[in-house]
Parts: structure tokens; C-alpha cells; sequence
């Protein structure tokens, strides 16, 4: 597995996650406590350690947009200077926390993991469909994997285990069955593979939400903008039906499947997924459905993933693997995210530079 | 959302119907082969051995 990729953009949380409470989170290795300014509701992300003895200030408390350590009450200001110590007037000048540059855009709090003078944040790329209520109606939720993020990277590169590990929720025997195509747009980063289903089986999670009946035309176009955000967009119509010349496609079924794969530790992994449709909107049953189904089947993954782990663990240093055809996005993904590592790693004394994917 | 494609677009196709795959290179040299590890290696050489084009 390849070695983090710094100098990136990752999603920390859920905007609707972050308030008045402090919110703590391990980034890349890095503890990171999020808040809300009380006037401008902005997002603070400050580094998740008091300078003087290591407290996690996450479980600390805020007074006004200050924090103020829980255990001897230094006081922190949004930029992570230092601003009261207990007992004297003298504040010492090494006496600051890093403070992260955070964006929130598309419901994600996105924070920049690396140098803060290379954050630019027209690079982050987007999901509109998450916060366009208008026209998709969203679900999801995030789910702490214990594995490496390089393994749910794989998992959802590869849609040929729905057939297997989601059998009877979203998989058919068609979507193993089908070949597919990849390809990888080196200068924007992104790898791209699509899956097209003319005649397949519809999964019971589709025939219900969509009341389809019958076979199904199925396509899966997958965008993965490496390192974290995955975006799967489906389209479902029964058999035959194909969008209008024009582009429009009224006779199909679209869910925007959103994964958005935040490395947390070496071996955890935060697994945020949310499933947009462009129908049913208002129709509180079908979200209830839609969220506990695909909780269902991200639990399946977590099982799964956590499970490959442990075992992976016991396996002796330089253990092969096999790939074959329906490897060919995973192996270009993991790639792509050697690269990206190598490319932060740059400049940083003794980082380890991972060694060329497989 | 989708963005627009950059000019260096490396393509493997699984056709159809077979076993097979077939790598397009962004500079146009294309390849058959039946393995995706060599394949990504072949491609990403680029544009080392791209001039020739090989038969399955």
C-alpha cells in the first residue's frame, strides 16, 4: 500500500457535524479539532494538542471562538495563538497550535493537509449534488473503517465484489460479468471507469426506490479524483431505454453516489458515503429505505475491509497478490495515489518515498 | 461533476466478449495484452516502446 498523499484537500466532516461543540478527528496521523465560530459560523480547525502538556483540546471548551484547554486553561485564538496562559502575564512565543486552512463546499468541511502556503482551494473537487436540494434528495453518513484507506480505494474501484460481497442488495451476476473501461487523465488526477449494463437484473435495492420491474439498461460511470473524493454515477431505465440525442433523459433513474476516503491512521480509514436520486424527492419513506439499505451495504464493506485487515496483519512482509481484468481501475488508482504521495513527500526531510505501485 | 478531460489520457478497454484488454495511449500507440499490471507498465513507459505497434 502506498504511503499517505500530503499536500491534498481531504473531507474532515460533515458540515452538519461541526457546531459549537468541539469535534476531534485524526487526519494523515494529524488530531485535528474542528469548531464554529459563534458570529460567522466559520470552521476552525486547530491542531488537537496543547502546547504545554499534549491535552487534546478537542475535549476541551470554547469560550466565545476561543478554546481554552481543559486541563490548565490555556486559551487559543482561531489562528492558534496562544492568548492567556494561567498565573502570568508572559506568554511564552513558541505558545501556538497550527491552524488548518478549511473549506466547506457541497455539505464537506474540506481540510489541507500539508504546507498551508500550497492550499489552494479552487482545487478542490466538487460534488454539487449534495448541497442542490432542489434536485437530489441526499442520504448518508460516515463509517470508521479499521483498515488501510488503500483497501476501501480498492473495494470501490473494483464493482465486480457487488456481485459477491452485496449479493442480493446491489449486486447482480451482470455487473461481475461485464467489462468495463478505464482510464486515467494523469494531468487532472482523476480515474475514470465505466461500467455499461445493457440487460441486467435489477437489484431489489433499485426495483423498490425506482419501482422498475423487469430488466434493467445499468450504467455505473465511476470518477475517482484522487486521494478522496469518489464519485460513482449510476443510471438505471429499463432495458433498452437510452437518454434522448439531445442529452436529456427523462426516462431513466440517476443516484449520484458520493464516497469521499479520508485516511485517518495507517490502519483506519474514515468511509463518508451519500447516495443523491433525482427522484422521489419529499418522499420521507423512500430516504428512510435508502439510508438504512445503504448503510447496510457500507456496514458489508466495513465488515469485509476490517476483516482483510486483521488478516492482512498476519500475512509475512511482501505478500503477492494477483491481479487480473477487473483490477485495471484499482491498480491505476493506487498509481496514481503512489504518485501524488512521492509528490508531497517532496522536500520533507527522511519521508519515505513509496515504492511504484504494482 | 465532471471536469474536462487533460491532454495526457491513458485508456485500457476490455473488449467485449473476451479476455482481452487494449491500452490506448494518450500519443496513440496502442497495445493488446491479457494482464493489467503489464499493461499500466507498458503505458506508463510512455513513450518508451510506444513507436511499435505490437500484435496480439
Amino acid at each position: 500500500m502506498s504511503s499517505f498523499a500530503r499536500n491534498q484537500w481531504y473531507v474532515a466532516a460533515y458540515g452538519r457535524e461541526i457546531g459549537r461543540e468541539l469535534l476531534g478527528r485524526t487526519i494523515l496521523n494529524e488530531p485535528i479539532a474542528f469548531y464554529r465560530t459563534e458570529e460567522t459560523g466559520e470552521v476552525v480547525a486547530l491542531a488537537d494538542r496543547c502546547v504545554h502538556r499534549r491535552f487534546p483540546l478537542s475535549a476541551s471548551r470554547l469560550d466565545g471562538d476561543k478554546v481554552v484547554c481543559g486541563y490548565h486553561g490555556f486559551t487559543y485564538d482561531t489562528t492558534g495563538t496562544c492568548v492567556y496562559v494561567p498565573g502570568q502575564k508572559r506568554i511564552p512565543r513558541t505558545a501556538r497550535v497550527s491552524a488548518y486552512p478549511v473549506v466547506e463546499q457541497d455539505s464537506f468541511v474540506w481540510v489541507w493537509i500539508g504546507d498551508p502556503a500550497l492550499a489552494d482551494a479552487t482545487t478542490i473537487p466538487r460534488a454539487p449534488h449534495l448541497a442542490d436540494a432542489e434536485n437530489w434528495t441526499t442520504v448518508g453518513g460516515m463509517e470508521p473503517i479499521d483498515g488501510n484507506y488503500g483497501l476501501l480505494v480498492d473495494n470501490l474501484m473494483d464493482l465486480s465484489h457487488e456481485t459477491y460481497l452485496h449479493g442480493g442488495y446491489i449486486g447482480t451476476p451482470e455487473v461481475a460479468e461485464t467489462p468495463m473501461t478505464t482510464e486515467v487523465d494523469e494531468g487532472a488526477g482523476i480515474v475514470r471507469v465505466s461500467r455499461h449494463m445493457d440487460d441486467a437484473a435489477c437489484p431489489p435495492f433499485y426495483e423498490r426506490s425506482t419501482g422498475i420491474r423487469g430488466r434493467i439498461t445499468r450504467w455505473q460511470d465511476i470518477e475517482y479524483h484522487a486521494p478522496c473524493l469518489y464519485l460513482l454515477h449510476s443510471r438505471i431505465a429499463p432495458q433498452g431505454v437510452l437518454p434522448n440525442a439531445d442529452g436529456t433523459d427523462p426516462d431513466a433513474f440517476h443516484v449520484e453516489i458520493t464516497y469521499a476516503i479520508t485516511p485517518s491512521t495507517d490502519n483506519s480509514v474514515y468511509d463518508f458515503w451519500a447516495v443523491s436520486r433525482d427522484f422521489g424527492h419529499g418522499d420521507e419513506e423512500m430516504s428512510a429505505f435508502l439510508h438504512d439499505f445503504n448503510r447496510e451495504v457500507v456496514m458489508q464493506d466495513v465488515d469485509a475491509l476490517n476483516l482483510l485487515q486483521k488478516t492482512l496483519d498476519t500475512e509475512p512482509e511482501g505478500y503477492q497478490e494477483l491481479s487480473i481484468n477487473i483490477d485495471t481501475g484499482g491498480l491505476a488508482a493506487r498509481r496514481i495515489l503512489a504518485r501524488l504521495a512521492a509528490e508531497g513527500a517532496q522536500g520533507a526531510v527522511g519521508a519515505p518515498v513509496p515504492a511504484a505501485a504494482r | 461533476m465532471s471536469r474536462p478531460h487533460t491532454a495526457e489520457v491513458y485508456r485500457i478497454d476490455w473488449v467485449p466478449g473476451t479476455d482481452w484488454l487494449h491500452g490506448t495511449c494518450h500519443c496513440g500507440a496502442e497495445r493488446d495484452g491479457q494482464d493489467p499490471v503489464e499493461m499500466w507498465e507498458w503505458m506508463l513507459a510512455h513513450p518508451a516502446g510506444h513507436d511499435i505497434e505490437e500484435d496480439r
